[in-house]
């Protein structure tokens, strides 16, 4: 499906290239409809329509995120798989030994992060939870090959279904100082996340197509750095950009901006692992 | 041998003899292109795949001389003719001296 | 999908073809060189051979190219623009199924790409096609 080969000699064909062209594209992986766009829900009410930052990207990034071969983020899939099966630390345990297959794990994703015993809880705390506390391995840094590729395998086997990320109850109190990290102007550039990605999604920024911010198919192999990139290490990407300091992976603030986030595409689907720019 | 090199090919499993089959192959490696510059200022030097072979049993598919602009995580796609039933060896060679192997069967009704 | 990718070939003889070769002087020169040690110096036709590349990359460091030039025996690839022009040389063999390839290759920045195909009849084919790359606005 990538490339209709022309053979005609000496004819010069051009094309236009819309830029925009992907916008009402489907998203098809390996046959399988995967949902990209959804409805507003109440708590995004700033917004027309929900949609998955693969309706940004030009075709030609689409199109690599829609073969599992093609997208690269499999080749750490295949990685995390070796990890998940690897005995490692004292107990003599790998992750397989209690949790037998990772298959297992469908549905985790689409409700994370939560709150558990009262403190956000994300996809990285759980896998560095099971390696210190019963595994007797070191904890992996937040955003390491290591890590990225665990959750990556994690968070496919919930690929394809429904964002449903508790706001309420227990998570209300977190959700809501996202909510305000996310209004909240800072930097040298005095920027809020909602200035770009509410306010501004869909324009160009210089040479970027801004998309909502949704992190449904995080961790996401980055064309530009060519690996997969966590959730919060996205966050200090554009944090930086912005000329503010950024808060730390694995912090309060940025846990209660994930949880936020990952709340502003309820009703969307869990991409991961995807492709970006 | 470089760090977390994995390669992966997908190769269909059957086929008919003589049947034309697209093959597509990734290998995760950094290609350290020689261009860019640590810390200090001083370049960090190349160090890359620089060659990729594909043959089944025993006859050349296709031989790719590779050179830094190819992007980290070398992805191949190509044609290959299928004439018996048999096996494909992937071969990529590193600057560092490493070989790379991956095999995978075909079989031909 | 076809609407999105843009596909160029330049007709034309050697020297025109040559001479429609961007980049910095030093850069054309060691262009020249690779397409000389490829060809000894052959006319270069055109019309056989077809580079697919998009028109607007959406990051230099991860551009999908597709080059196809029936009846070669091997086509190089040269990125005119980069410190090292050379890209690679895709080498066909007797199973060869298609005398094409896909792969994934870095731009410095905006610049031709260009193919040039060895023909099984001796023969050499040149395509080249203008890629942009842009600087991002606010990659992260």
């Amino acid at each position: 499906m990538y490339l209709k080969k022309i053979l005609s000699a000496s004819v010069l064909i051009i094309s236009a290239n819309f830029v925009f062209a992907g916008e009402d594209d489907n998203l098809l992986i390996d046959g399988e409809a995967i949902l990209v766009r959804a409805a507003v829900q109440a708590h995004t009410p700033e917004l027309d329509i929900l949609r998955s930052g693969w309706t940004f990207r030009k075709d030609s990034t689409q199109e690599i995120q829609m073969d599992d071969f093609d997208n690269p983020a499999f080749v750490f899939v295949d990685q995390g798989i070796d990890f998940y099966n690897a005995v490692d630390g004292t107990a003599g345990k790998s992750c397989a030994s209690c949790h037998s297959d990772v298959e297992k794990f469908a549905g985790l994703r689409a409700s994370m992060p939560r709150v558990q015993n009262g403190n956000i809880t994300t996809m990285e705390d759980l896998v560095n939870g099971c390696r210190t506390e019963r595994m007797g391995a070191d904890a992996w840094k937040w955003s390491s090959s290591k890590m990225t590729a665990v959750t990556a395998l994690i968070g496919l086997q919930s690929r394809g279904m429904p964002i449903s990320v508790k706001m309420d109850g227990s998570a209300a109190a977190h959700w809501s100082k996202g909510k305000e990290l996310y209004y909240t102007r800072v930097g040298q550039l005095d920027m809020s996340c909602a200035n770009c990605h509410e306010e501004n999604y869909g324009n160009m920024i210089r040479a970027d197509h801004l998309s909502q911010g949704q992190i449904n198919g995080f961790p996401t192999y980055r064309l530009k750095n060519s690996k997969l990139n966590s959730i919060h290490a996205r966050f200090k990407g554009c944090m930086k950009n912005i000329r503010a300091t950024p808060y730390k992976e694995g912090s309060e603030e940025f846990k209660a901006l994930e949880l936020y986030l990952a709340s502003r595409a309820n009703g969307l689907s869990v991409e991961t692992p995807s492709v970006r720019n | 041998m470089a760090k977390g090199v994995k390669p992966r090919v997908k190769v269909p499993k059957t086929a008919s003899a003589g049947d034309i089959i697209t093959i597509k192959t990734l290998i995760s490696h950094k290609m350290e292109s020689g261009q860019r510059k640590n810390k200090d200022g001083n370049k960090i030097p190349r160090s890359i795949i620089n060659r990729f072979t594909c043959s089944f049993n025993g006859q050349n598919v296709i031989d790719v001389a590779l050179e830094p602009a190819i992007s980290t995580n070398p992805y191949f796609q190509f044609d290959a003719v299928v004439p018996e039933t048999g096996e494909f060896k992937f071969i990529w060679h590193d600057d560092d001296g490493s070989v790379y192997e991956k095999v995978k069967s075909v079989s031909v009704a | 999908m076809s609407l999105t990718r843009r596909k160029l070939m330049v007709a034309g003889s050697s020297l025109l073809a040559l001479s429609a070769i961007s980049g910095t002087p030093l850069f054309a020169s060691i262009v020249d060189d690779h397409i000389n040690a490829f060809t000894g110096g052959a006319d270069l036709a055109s019309g056989s051979i077809m580079l697919d590349t998009p028109e607007i990359a959406e990051n230099g460091n991860t551009v999908p190219i597709e080059v196809s030039a029936p009846g070669a025996t091997s086509i190089m690839l040269l990125a005119a623009g980069n410190p090292v022009p050379a890209v690679a040389t895709f080498n066909f063999g007797p199973l060869s199924g298609a005398r094409s390839g896909s792969t994934r290759i870095r731009l410095a920045k905006s610049q031709d790409v260009i193919a040039i195909a060895k023909m099984n009849d001796g023969s050499y084919e040149m395509a080249s096609a203008m890629v942009k790359v842009t600087i991002g606005g606010c990659g992260g």
